[in-house]
């Protein structure tokens, strides 16, 4: 995993990752019949994505098979086996969307970032996902950046975004 | 005075959060006596933001399209000044739209505030579940559903009393409640502005649904998409809970019912019912045979019923005003109002609740304000990925249950996607097979291999590589499919291409034996020339071309080699002088 460029870690080795952090989570669901699925949201809240050790924490402590919880961690588009960038790019792909031009939105996004679609850049700013609908239909074509949403996006305004974003992460490392 | 800014999704989408910080600097610094307050969606989404000033004699005016930079003029004019800004409000054109709305799931939408219990109260709010609890039974309640005629918004229209009295009779003390929130066809919002615009009318359907089946506990299945929605029913169930309609002894008598969310995480297969209770039970998500249907075993094996957002959001207004006033609405066998998410290529999109019966026409050009950019209307997607798409011909069919199945589409869950002259009809169906090939959960053949092969083939069809007996295979797959796939996500995957092969066979056949997509929607059928009599030989085609394939001197004529033309659309968006032909 991290041989990767895109792996966050600086390490060459086996990432090593605070399991403390999930205790309140432990704690809280563990005991809870069906709650697999809440325990790893917030597993991949705390961690960014679902690494195999994180996984394999929580089959120790909730006594489910790790084939299972790779099983449902695979069946549902919400989570991730690979680490994402800092700003997670969510690209609507709804009928709305797609009748007003997302595939459009996103050869524009994906030639200003140099990246496809699953990808993160090298410098590690960006993952570009496409997602199902994000219900904000009557602003199409949409997409989302840290949860914020951008409606009505043409291809120059959605570079022009990106372009913002980035400059104010860098304005954030000078300070 | 009162300020309101509309902060659904859609709004803070538009900019209604900057927009409700201006007001609140500008009300602080200058220290007026102004209350500002937020709202849900009022369903114009295409006015958004949206703010509503209320005098104090209860006076209200819209004013819509508002950016931060306005804020300051209406502070200055109307909440200091005491005069209407005219520039910014509604059109009497606009605010028309929403009198031809019959509005009962949506009542309190954009009217109240969201995250305040105290205003649902004032607007009637938790009589209901008073009347239910302390004067009906729970046949009288089940009863009163069934004289409503209310069927499932959620797509199926199986009747709502139907549902709640199998699940009343099935034997068991422990039953559940359970709302479906996976609102998952791509292109539909309707679910989402009721959870964020009027999240306990959905609770005390729950309460009332709950009650009349003999459920203690009640679980809203959300998308994990909709995170605002989650913040402000968590926030409903907490106030819920201090006022004392969630919890043990309810209102002062026996009956105890609890609520809790359990975020989805994103398969669209878990709107079906059996697979929605696999995922609550921390599995993957896959649907499992009925019979025995939820009602005799479901959430953990125990009797379990499930309604759609929608559904909950009808059921005080019938318990308040009678379930014959709401059966005095719609048709014969559809009963009520349906709300629909009108999007694509319309004037006026939002969210629209109207009662059944009236005709596409009205709903598309009378409420959505006919086609952007006066194109011609070619067709309205309805159901999403289980749906069809209904033709220019037959828009006075009558929105309706049975009306709309006719067609080969579906009333769905409330999607009404509209196409126009440059929406590709087979490219329509390539998405949503596309769709659903992603989303079938796998168990059957038919539709995990089925559901890949018909998208190869409309691929190959959309690229210009489509053969003889494409048509005729796309059929026999769509067949097949139908048949021997176990759940609903697989047995209308087939839907969106056999209404399109219904209706707009000819555009497949021009895909495919003339190479011509007439929509200019598939690049790989398009040829890029440059027009003799406009071309300027400004060069700039050349430069934007990113495979060199334009040449040609300065102030002369340019070219384009057809050879390494990747139709990629530069040279058009670029050029100035609209030479570059698309055809």
């Amino acid at each position: 995993m991290c041989e990767k460029n895109n792996c966050a870690c600086n390490s060459s080795d086996s990432p090593v990752f605070d399991f403390s952090k999930l205790d309140p989570v432990m704690d809280k669901y563990k005991k809870t019949p069906g709650s697999l699925i809440t325990i790893l949201q917030k597993a991949q809240d705390i961690y960014g994505y679902l690494p195999k050790e994180v996984m394999n924490y929580i089959s120790q402590e909730t006594g489910v098979k790790p084939s299972k919880i790779y099983g449902v961690v695979t069946f549902y588009t919400q989570f991730r086996l690979e680490p994402i960038g800092k700003n997670l790019i969510m690209l609507c792909q709804g009928t709305a969307c797609h009748v007003n031009g997302a595939k459009m939105i996103e050869e524009s996004i994906c030639e200003e970032l140099g990246v496809q679609e699953g990808e993160t850049t090298e410098d590690g700013l960006f993952t570009l996902n496409n997602v199902a609908c994000l219900g904000c239909c009557s602003l199409s074509p949409v997409m989302m950046i840290n949860g914020e949403t951008y409606g009505k996006l043409t291809k120059d305004s959605v570079k022009k975004i990106l372009k913002e974003v980035r400059n104010a992460e860098k304005s954030g490392e000078v300070k | 005075m009162k300020v309101i800014v509309g902060q659904g999704s859609c709004g803070i989408a538009a900019g209604a959060n900057k927009v409700f910080g201006e007001f609140e600097k500008l009300i602080n610094e200058k220290q007026l006596n102004v209350s500002l307050e937020k709202t849900g969606c009022i369903g114009t989404c295409y006015l958004e933001p949206m703010v509503d000033i209320v005098d104090d004699m209860g006076k209200k005016t819209t004013y819509v399209s508002i950016n931060p930079e306005q804020v300051i003029e209406l502070v200055e004019k109307h909440l200091e000044g005491n005069t209407l800004v005219s520039d910014y409000m509604i059109s009497d054109e606009d605010s028309d739209i929403l009198g031809k709305q019959k509005r009962i799931a949506l009542r309190n939408c954009g009217v109240i505030n969201p995250e305040s219990i105290d205003e649902y109260i004032e607007a009637g709010g938790y009589e209901a579940t008073k009347k239910v609890l302390t004067q009906m039974s729970q046949a009288e309640v089940i009863d009163e559903m069934k004289i409503s005629g209310l069927r499932g918004r959620g797509g199926a229209g199986f009747p709502t009393w139907f549902k709640w009295d199998a699940a009343n009779k099935s034997p068991g003390d422990e039953k559940y409640m359970i709302c479906n929130a996976d609102e998952g066809d791509p292109g539909a919002f309707m679910d989402r502005s009721v959870l964020e615009g009027d999240p306990h009318s959905v609770l005390e359907g729950m309460i009332i649904g709950g009650y009349a089946i003999g459920a203690k506990e009640g679980i809203l299945y959300v998308r994990a998409e909709y995170p605002l929605a989650i913040i402000r029913l968590e926030k409903a169930i907490e106030q819920a809970k201090d006022k004392g309609f969630l919890g043990n002894n309810i209102l002062g008598t026996n009956f105890n019912f609890d609520m809790r969310i359990k975020a989805g995480a994103g398969a669209f297969v878990c709107g079906e019912e059996t697979a929605l209770i696999a995922s609550l039970e921390g599995e993957r998500g896959m649907p499992r045979l009925k019979p025995p249907f939820p009602a005799q075993k479901g959430y953990w094996q125990k009797p379990s019923n499930i309604n759609n957002v929608e559904t909950f959001g009808n059921i005080t207004w019938i318990i308040n005003n009678g379930g014959a006033a709401y059966a005095a609405m719609g048709t014969e066998k559809s009963k009520g109002t349906k709300v629909f998410a009108l999007t694509g290529k319309i004037k006026k999109g939002g969210l629209v609740e109207i009662p059944m019966g009236l005709t596409l026409r009205e709903v598309i050009y009378d409420i959505g304000g006919g086609i952007k950019d006066e194109k011609a209307f070619k067709a309205v997607q309805m159901g999403g990925p289980s749906g069809g798409c209904i033709p220019a011909e037959l828009i006075d069919t009558t929105v309706d249950y049975e009306s709309l199945t006719k067609t080969g589409a579906i009333m769905g869950s409330g999607g009404m996607v509209v196409m126009d002259e440059t929406t590709c009809m087979v490219d329509m169906a390539r998405y949503f097979l596309d769709f659903t090939r992603k989303e079938s959960c796998g168990k059957c053949n038919y539709c995990r291999i089925g559901t890949k092969r018909m998208l190869e083939i409309l691929e190959r069809i959309t690229e210009g590589q489509g053969k003889e007996g494409d048509i005729e295979l796309l059929e026999e797959l769509a067949t097949k499919i139908k048949d021997g796939s176990m759940c609903a996500l697989g047995q209308t995957a087939p839907n969106p291409v056999l209404t399109t092969l219904k209706y707009f066979r000819n555009e497949y056949e021009d895909h495919i034996y003339n190479k011509k997509c007439t929509a200019k929607s598939c690049k790989s059928l398009l040829t890029f020339t440059i027009d003799e009599t406009t071309c300027t030989g400004c060069t700039l085609c050349a430069r934007k071309c990113p495979v060199n394939a334009i040449t040609g001197e300065v102030k002369k004529l340019h070219k384009i080699d057809q050879e390494l033309c990747i139709k990629c659309g530069k040279c058009e968006s670029s050029c100035k002088f609209k030479a570059i032909l698309i055809d």
